[in-house]
C-alpha cells in the first residue's frame, strides 16, 4: 500500500470515534461485550468478523438504532449521547447500510434531501441539493444523474447515492456496512478509490466487512470481532490475511480450497443452443452451449443478472426454455409436463438454489421437513399409501445434520431459527446426500461466514472427487477461481469464453464479465 | 340527451362525487404513508351519524361538522393504534372499524332519538345550504355557458367546493412540500425515513389523522349536505367505491378527481333511468344502473384497468431491522 500519510500527525489528535466499554444484550444473547475502540481521524478503519460477531450491532449503536446497555461514546473527543439517528447525523456520522435505505421511485435528488430539507417548501431544497451534488461529484468521483430515479440506477450507483446522502448531511465519519457484497470487482475498485479520496480529505471511514482482501486493500487499521468481543486491533500493514482469519474464527482456517487436480470423465451434462425469453419478452439466454463432465466443477462467473439465474432455473426444472439439454446422453424435457424440479431430482439433478430463503427452504417449516423437499415422494419417506414416515425422516435428518455439522443439530427447529451458514448446510445436506449425478449450486456461500465457507467448499470438492459433475454459479470471483476446474464467463445471456483457473486471472475474467472480448481488449 | 337533462345529470354527478372525493383523498393520504385503510366506509358512517346528531341537537351544522370530524378521527386513532403502534393487520383493523361503526351508529341513534336508528330530519341552519355564486342569476340566460355556470358550478353546498379545492391542495402538499416528500417516502420505504432521523410512527399517525379529517368531511356531507339527516348504513359502500377510485387513480390526486367524477356520474345515471333509456334507445333496467358503480368497482379491484403500483410498503407494519 503506497499511502504512508495515515498516522503521524493524526495520532496525536483526539480520536474521531472512541468507544469505551460498550455492551449490548438481546435477551440472553450478548451481542457486544465490553467493546473499546479508538478510530483516528483521517483513516480507514476496518472492522472484520464473522456473521453474528456483533459488528452490525456495534455500528447500529453508533448510529442510534440501539441503545447500549453500558459504555460511553466519544466523538472528536467529546462524550456524546446517541439516542436516535437524528443525533448520530448531528454528530457528523453517516451510515451506508448493506441494504440501501433508498426510496426506489424517488429521484436521486429527492433521496438525498429526504430528512435534511431546508424548509417546508421542497423546491428551494432541491435546487440547493442539486448544486451541492454537482460539487461533490466533481470532488470525489461520485457522478450520479440527480434526476434519475433509484430503480433506474445500477447497484454501484445506488451506493454512491447513499454516500452522497451522508456527505450532504456533512458527515465527517462514514460507516459502510459490507459495501462490496453487491458490487462487481470494478465497481468495488471504484468505491475504494472514492473512500481513499474521502480519507485524504480528512474524513474518517469505518469499513465493516467479512472479506479479508478488502481489509488488506484499503484499510489503515483493522479491528477483529469474534462472538461479541473485540479480539484485536492492529495496523493493516503489520498483519496478514491468515492471521486475521485466525483471529476471526479462533482457529486456523484454510483460505485456499485444498483439492487435487480434477480427473474429468464422461460428459454428464451437455447443453446445446439453450435459449430463454422471459415473461417480459426479454431474451435472457441467447443460445448458449456448455458441458460438464463427471468429476469436474464447472464455474460460471459473471455479474449478477446476466443469465446465470435463468440457466439454473432451466436446469433445475422451473423455467421453460428452447434448445436441448442432455443428461448422461438422455434428452431432458424442457417444456412439457415432466419439466419440474421433482422430476429433475428423480433423474439425478440436485439443486442448491441461489436464494436459500426464497427457493431453498420454507423458513417457517421445521428442519426435518425442509430436509426432504423435492424428494418427499421417495419411497423411504412413506409409511404406507397414506402417511409419511415422520419418525424415519426425523432420524435421517438428525444423521445428516451431524454429518454436515449443522448447529444446533435439532431437526425440530424451524429453518428460520438457524444462522445463514447452517441454513445453507441444511440445503446442501439435502441435495448432496442424495448422491446426484449432477449438482447445481448457486451462490453457495452468499451470506455465510468464513468457517462455514470452508466446510461448504470441502463438501463440494468431495462430491467432485466421487466422480460427480458440478455446475457452480457464483458472483464471487475468488470462489470461482479457487473451486472451479474450468470457468465459463457469462455476460448478457451469452458465454463470453471458457478459461482454466491456472491460466487466467481476475483482471482477464473481470473484462469478460464486463462483456469485453479478447479482440476488443487487445485493440 | 337534451342539454338541460345532461346538465342535471352532471349536476348530481358533482354532488354524488363529493363524498367519494373526500374519502378517496382521505385514503390517498393514508395509503401513501403505507397504511391501508379499508375502514373509510366506517369512518364516513360514524361521521355521518355524529354530524347529523349534533346538528339536530344544537341546530348548528358547524357543530355537527366538528362532531363528525371528531368521531372519524377517533376511529382513525384506533386504526393507527392497532396498525402503527401495535403493528397489527391493517385489513382486520379496518374491517373491525367498519363493523363497529355500522353497529354503534344505529345503536346510539336508537338510544338518543328513538326513531328506529335514524336522526331527526335536519332543516335550516342544521344543514349545509346551497351557495349561489355571484352573478349566477344574471348570467343564466347566456347560451350554454350561462346554465353551466349557474346550474352546474353554482348552487352547491360549501363542502362541495371544499372537496374540489382539496384536490390541488393535496397535490401541492404531496409533491411540493417537505411533509409530502416524507409522507410518500414512508409509504415506499420507511427504513429510509427512519435512518434519515425522522419518526416513522409520527409521520404515519399524522397521515392517518388527516385521513380521519377528510373522512369526517365525507360523512358530514352525506348527512348534512346531500341528505337531511342520518339513516342506517347511509354510506352504502361509498368507502369501498372510494378505495376502487383510489386504485383507479393510481394514488394520484388529480386522477382521483376524475375517477370520483366517473363514479359520481354512474351514480347520477341511476337516478335518471329515463334519460339513459332515451339516450341508448333500449330500456335499461334501473337495477342495472344501480349496480353499475359497484360493477365498475369490482372490475377495477380485479385489476382489469391497467397496472397500478401501490405504495411499496403499504400494508406492512414497520419493524426496525437488526
Amino acid at each position: 500500500m503506497p499511502e504512508a500519510k495515515t498516522t503521524g500527525g493524526a495520532a496525536s489528535a483526539a480520536p474521531a470515534i472512541e468507544l469505551r466499554g460498550i455492551s449490548k444484550a438481546f435477551g440472553p444473547v450478548q451481542a457486544n461485550k465490553d467493546i473499546s475502540i479508538r478510530v483516528m481521524p483521517g483513516t480507514i478503519h476496518g472492522i472484520i468478523g464473522e456473521n453474528g460477531a456483533g459488528k452490525s450491532t456495534l455500528m447500529s449503536i453508533l448510529y442510534g438504532f440501539y441503545k447500549a446497555d453500558a459504555g460511553e461514546i466519544f466523538i472528536q473527543g467529546n462524550r456524546t449521547e446517541i439516542p436516535d439517528s437524528q443525533a448520530a447525523i448531528a454528530a457528523g456520522i453517516g451510515m451506508v447500510f448493506q441494504h440501501f435505505k433508498l426510496v426506489e421511485n424517488f429521484t436521486v435528488l429527492e433521496n438525498v434531501v429526504l430528512g435534511a430539507e431546508e424548509g417546508a417548501r421542497l423546491t428551494p431544497s432541491l435546487a440547493k441539493a442539486r448544486q451541492l451534488l454537482t460539487e461533490l461529484a466533481k470532488e470525489y468521483e461520485l457522478n450520479v444523474d440527480p434526476d434519475a430515479t433509484i430503480d433506474e440506477l445500477s447497484v454501484g450507483h445506488q451506493q454512491r447515492v447513499e454516500i452522497l446522502k451522508a456527505l450532504y448531511r456533512k458527515a465527517d465519519i462514514l460507516i459502510l456496512d459490507e459495501p462490496t457484497g453487491v458490487l462487481t470487482p470494478s465497481e468495488a475498485d471504484h468505491l475504494f478509490r472514492i473512500l481513499k479520496g474521502l480519507r485524504d480529505e480528512g474524513k474518517t471511514i469505518i469499513l465493516i466487512t467479512h472479506k479479508l482482501r478488502e481489509i488488506m486493500e484499503v484499510t489503515d487499521t483493522v479491528s477483529v470481532m469474534r462472538r461479541g468481543e473485540m479480539t484485536a486491533t492492529v495496523k493493516t500493514a503489520d498483519t496478514s490475511p491468515a492471521e486475521l482469519a485466525e483471529l476471526m474464527v479462533g482457529r486456523k482456517v484454510l483460505l485456499r480450497v485444498d483439492k487435487v487436480p480434477a480427473t474429468p470423465g464422461e460428459k454428464v451434462l451437455d447443453i446445446t443452443d439453450l435459449g430463454v425469453i422471459d415473461e417480459d419478452g426479454v431474451e435472457r439466454l441467447k443460445k448458449i452451449s456448455l458441458n460438464v463432465r463427471a468429476g469436474e466443477i464447472l464455474g460460471i462467473a459473471g455479474v449478477a443478472g446476466n443469465g446465470q439465474s435463468e440457466l439454473l432455473e432451466v436446469l433445475g426444472g422451473y423455467r421453460h426454455a428452447t434448445g436441448s439439454i442432455r443428461l448422461n446422453g438422455e434428452e431432458i424435457d424442457l417444456t412439457g409436463r415432466a419439466s419440474d424440479g421433482q422430476t429433475r431430482r428423480a433423474k439425478g439433478i440436485s439443486h442448491v438454489p441461489e436464494d436459500r430463503h426464497k427457493e431453498g427452504l420454507i423458513l417457517d417449516f421445521f428442519a426435518w421437513e425442509n430436509m426432504i423437499f423435492g424428494y418427499h415422494h421417495a419411497p423411504e419417506y412413506q409409511k404406507n399409501a397414506r402417511f409419511m414416515d415422520n419418525d424415519a425422516i426425523r432420524a435421517e435428518t438428525e444423521a445428516k445434520m451431524a454429518r454436515f455439522d449443522v448447529r444446533p443439530p435439532l431437526p425440530g427447529l424451524a429453518a428460520k431459527s438457524f444462522s445463514g451458514g447452517n441454513q445453507q448446510k441444511i440445503v446442501l445436506a439435502r441435495e448432496i446426500e442424495r448422491d446426484p449425478d449432477l449438482l447445481l449450486v448457486g451462490q453457495p456461500t452468499r451470506g455465510v461466514d468464513i468457517g462455514a465457507i470452508e466446510f461448504i467448499h470441502q463438501q463440494i470438492v468431495a462430491l467432485r472427487d466421487k466422480g460427480k459433475a458440478i455446475l457452480l454459479v457464483s458472483v464471487e470471483l475468488d470462489e470461482i477461481l479457487s473451486l472451479a476446474d474450468r470457468i465459463a464467463v457469462m455476460f448478457d445471456g451469452r458465454i463470453m469464453g471458457e478459461r482454466l483457473p491456472a491460466e487466467t486471472n481476475e483482471a482477464e475474467l473481470g473484462l469478460l464479465m464486463a462483456g469485453v472480448t479478447e479482440t476488443a481488449s487487445a485493440a | 340527451m337534451e342539454f338541460l337533462t345532461l346538465l342535471q345529470v352532471l349536476d348530481s354527478s358533482v354532488r354524488l362525487a363529493t363524498p367519494l372525493l373526500f374519502a378517496c383523498l382521505a385514503g390517498l393520504f393514508s395509503e401513501r404513508a403505507g397504511i391501508f385503510d379499508i375502514g373509510l366506509e366506517g369512518k364516513m358512517l360514524a361521521a355521518a351519524f355524529f354530524s347529523a346528531a349534533f346538528a339536530a341537537v344544537s341546530g348548528s351544522v358547524w357543530i355537527g361538522l366538528l362532531a363528525g370530524i371528531g368521531a372519524s378521527m377517533v376511529l382513525s386513532l384506533i386504526h393507527g393504534l392497532a396498525s402503527i403502534t401495535f403493528r397489527g393487520n391493517q385489513l382486520i383493523s379496518g374491517v373491525a372499524i367498519n363493523f363497529l361503526a355500522s353497529g354503534l351508529t344505529v345503536l346510539i341513534a336508537q338510544d338518543w332519538f328513538q326513531q328506529g336508528g335514524r336522526t331527526p330530519s335536519l332543516s335550516g341552519g342544521a344543514r349545509f345550504n346551497e351557495i349561489t355564486l355571484p352573478f349566477a342569476d344574471t348570467l343564466r340566460d347566456v347560451a350554454y355557458l350561462g346554465p353551466i355556470y349557474s346550474d352546474l358550478i353554482s348552487g352547491h353546498t360549501a363542502l362541495v367546493y371544499v372537496a374540489f379545492l382539496t384536490v390541488p391542495l393535496t397535490w401541492y402538499v404531496l409533491f411540493r412540500t417537505r411533509f409530502g416528500l416524507r409522507l410518500r417516502a414512508v409509504g415506499e420505504n420507511p427504513a429510509a425515513v427512519d435512518t434519515a432521523g425522522i419518526s416513522v410512527i409520527r409521520l404515519r399517525f399524522t397521515a392517518v389523522l388527516i385521513c380521519g379529517v377528510l373522512c369526517g368531511l365525507a360523512g358530514a356531507y352525506l348527512a348534512t349536505g346531500l341528505q337531511a339527516g342520518f339513516v342506517r348504513e347511509m354510506s352504502s359502500g361509498r368507502g369501498y367505491i372510494a378505495l376502487a377510485a383510489l386504485i383507479f387513480a393510481k394514488w394520484r390526486p388529480w386522477y382521483a378527481l376524475w375517477a370520483c367524477l366517473l363514479f359520481g356520474f354512474l351514480q347520477a345515471l341511476s337516478l335518471r333511468p329515463d334519460a339513459v333509456t332515451a339516450l341508448v334507445q333500449v330500456r335499461v333496467p334501473g337495477q342495472f344502473l344501480d349496480a353499475l358503480p359497484y360493477i365498475l368497482t369490482v372490475v377495477i379491484l380485479a385489476g382489469f384497468v391497467g397496472k397500478a403500483t401501490p405504495p411499496r410498503a403499504g400494508g406492512e407494519p414497520y419493524v426496525k431491522e437488526r
